[in-house]
């Protein structure tokens, strides 16, 4: 059973290419259900780790590992789960992943770990994934899962990347890292401050919902 | 027999002459004293503020409103006001480009996102300067003294940055404000100089007699709330009294208190601000006494040497509580204990 929604409308560019069912669970990740710009769920990451760039892209990484391993297992044991644990079950499963990815982190880049925070171990309780895995993965098969899985997650690094790097633009004069405007800049320092996510993400959704509306009109 | 004639007419029948309008101009009109001061006391480059954040104020009102409700939002003078605070708000030399940064996001955020005049939770001018507070932290706590002599031949060098640069250091003209001064360093201000002005500090908050007298301008004419600046006042006397009874050397007199920093610009012309304040008199009580409180509490023991801005924020959140819990009699209608007994 493919869980395709019939309302939807067909008209844009990713849309027309994503003629074959597989392909479309791919590709409404990213654009058409993105996890940030259109559901809003995983506010918490969103708003606390997207202070920089790398950050942003680490966090979404990680996530995306994270959503794809469990979503995959999840729906390869979704005939074994007993409904009711199942929610236990899948949150046993998410946790295997964040703590691998943990380790992983803490392995290669300690400073990344560090301003990463407590965040890595939150990925558990992300809505976005025990969403996907209740909603998707234990209604679909384990190839349909998978995509699903890295569609939502690289949706998921793409909107996190465009929080991060406005944030980090402005609030630091600096992407990557890598200084981009010159010694004189003023750093609007309100950016990188937990104030700043919110702005960010407001003016974000902002932007989204015009392009959404022009595209409908 | 004269033939009567019957005018058919629905009620009100009594109507106020005050309207939105008028209230707003005459708010204006009882700053000019204010602006006038902060003219003389800091320049030009005070007067180019006050332009810039008016202008900026009444732009971004024009364009959020669109071309067909553009000019009608505009001659409320609401916007015109909003500026004209913001730039009493800051710093005499702060960069011209932020101050039109901050004039932006106190008509969008803090008014139009809200839906506009009537419906905006907090202060407007207050939000763009809270914004600006937390986005150029250093610019705006850069003073520069008053009565400069140079103040009509030349602008204060941070106040002509580029845009999106930061202001150019100067250290040799900047000056503590009397509360920081102070805080960090235990000196105290001459309470003559803090009534009369001739301190530094912000564009519209040094001279504390004149801001008063625009305030009883307004409170006579029943254009302002007379509860709300004495609430807000009396508080931090009285509080500031009693620490000065326990301990004068430690803490600050409650005149030094009432006439520095923000206190009576605040507690005038921000707090009294119609939209974000109670409705009823209990709660205006209680509204000013917690911002009272709360400025004496920075003031005294917070980070900040100045606390008027998050204290008039914190009681504009605090407003729209006030106004579901405390009952209040509507016009026309029963008294509300027999309209509770009866529920």
């Amino acid at each position: 059973m493919v869980n395709k929604k019939a309302t939807t409308t067909k008209t844009g560019f990713f849309d027309q290419m994503a003629s074959a069912p597989s392909t479309d669970e791919f590709i409404k990740g990213l654009w058409r259900e993105n996890p940030i710009f259109v559901q809003v769920l995983g506010m918490c990451p969103t708003l606390a780790v997207t202070n920089s760039l790398t950050n942003a892209l680490a966090m979404g990484l990680a996530t995306t590992f994270v959503l794809v391993a469990s979503n995959g297992l999840i729906s390869s044991l979704r005939n074994f789960i007993p409904k009711q644990v199942r929610i236990a079950t899948y949150i046993l499963i998410i946790a295997t992943f964040v703590t691998l990815i943990d380790y992983g982190i803490q392995a290669t880049s300690v400073a990344l770990h560090k301003s990463l925070g407590a965040f890595i171990s939150l990925i558990v309780v992300n809505c976005l994934i025990l969403g996907r895995a209740e909603a998707f993965a234990s209604k679909n098969n384990v190839g349909l899962s998978l995509l699903d899985g890295l569609g939502m997650g690289l949706g998921f690094t793409f909107a996190l990347s465009c929080l991060g790097a406005l944030r980090e633009i402005m609030g630091n004069g600096s992407l990557l890292n890598v200084q981009i405007f010159g010694e004189a800049y003023q750093e609007w320092i309100v950016m990188i401050l937990p104030a700043g996510g919110f702005f960010t993400l407001a003016i974000w959704l902002l932007f989204f919902n015009v392009l959404k509306k022009k595209k409908m009109a | 027999m004269k033939e009567l004639t019957l005018q058919i007419r629905t009620s009100p029948h009594l109507k106020t002459t005050l309207s939105t309008d008028t209230i707003m101009l005459h708010v204006i009109l009882s700053l000019i004293p204010v602006v006038i001061f902060a003219v003389y006391a800091f320049g030009w480059s005070g007067l180019t503020l006050m332009v810039t954040t008016t202008l900026s104020c009444v732009l971004t009102e024009y364009i959020l409103n669109g071309k067909d409700k553009g000019t009608k939002a505009l001659k409320d003078w609401s916007a015109v006001l909003t500026g004209l605070l913001l730039a009493l708000t800051l710093p005499p030399g702060f960069p011209l480009w932020m101050a039109f940064v901050g004039g932006m996001v106190a008509i969008a955020l803090g008014k139009f996102v809200f839906g506009g005049l009537g419906q905006n939770l907090f202060n407007p001018a207050l939000v763009g300067r809270a914004m600006l507070q937390a986005a150029f932290p250093v610019a705006i706590t850069t003073w520069t003294n008053a009565m400069a002599p140079d103040r009509f031949s030349s602008f204060i060098a941070s106040s002509l940055t580029l845009p999106f640069l930061e202001p150019i250091k100067a250290d040799a003209i900047s000056g503590a404000t009397p509360l920081s001064a102070f805080k960090f360093d235990k000196i105290t201000t001459d309470v003559q100089d803090l009534a009369l002005g001739f301190t530094s500090g912000s564009l519209g908050e040094t001279c504390a007699v004149l801001i008063a007298l625009g305030g009883l301008y307004l409170a006579v004419r029943k254009m302002l709330n007379w509860r709300i600046p004495v609430g807000i006042l009396g508080t931090v006397a009285v509080f500031t009294g009693l620490l000065y009874l326990i301990d004068p050397s430690k803490y600050p007199a409650p005149l030094a208190m009432l006439f520095s920093g923000g206190l009576m610009l605040g507690a005038v012309y921000m707090a009294t601000d119609m939209v974000s304040s109670p409705l009823s008199s209990i709660g205006v009580w209680i509204y000013s006494f917690v911002i009272g409180l709360l400025v004496v509490l920075i003031r005294i023991w917070g980070g900040l040497p100045e606390g008027v801005m998050y204290a008039i924020l914190f009681g504009n959140a605090l407003a729209p509580v006030l106004d579901k819990t405390i009952p209040k009699r509507i016009y026309g209608m029963p008294s509300v204990k027999t309209k509770t007994a009866k529920a």
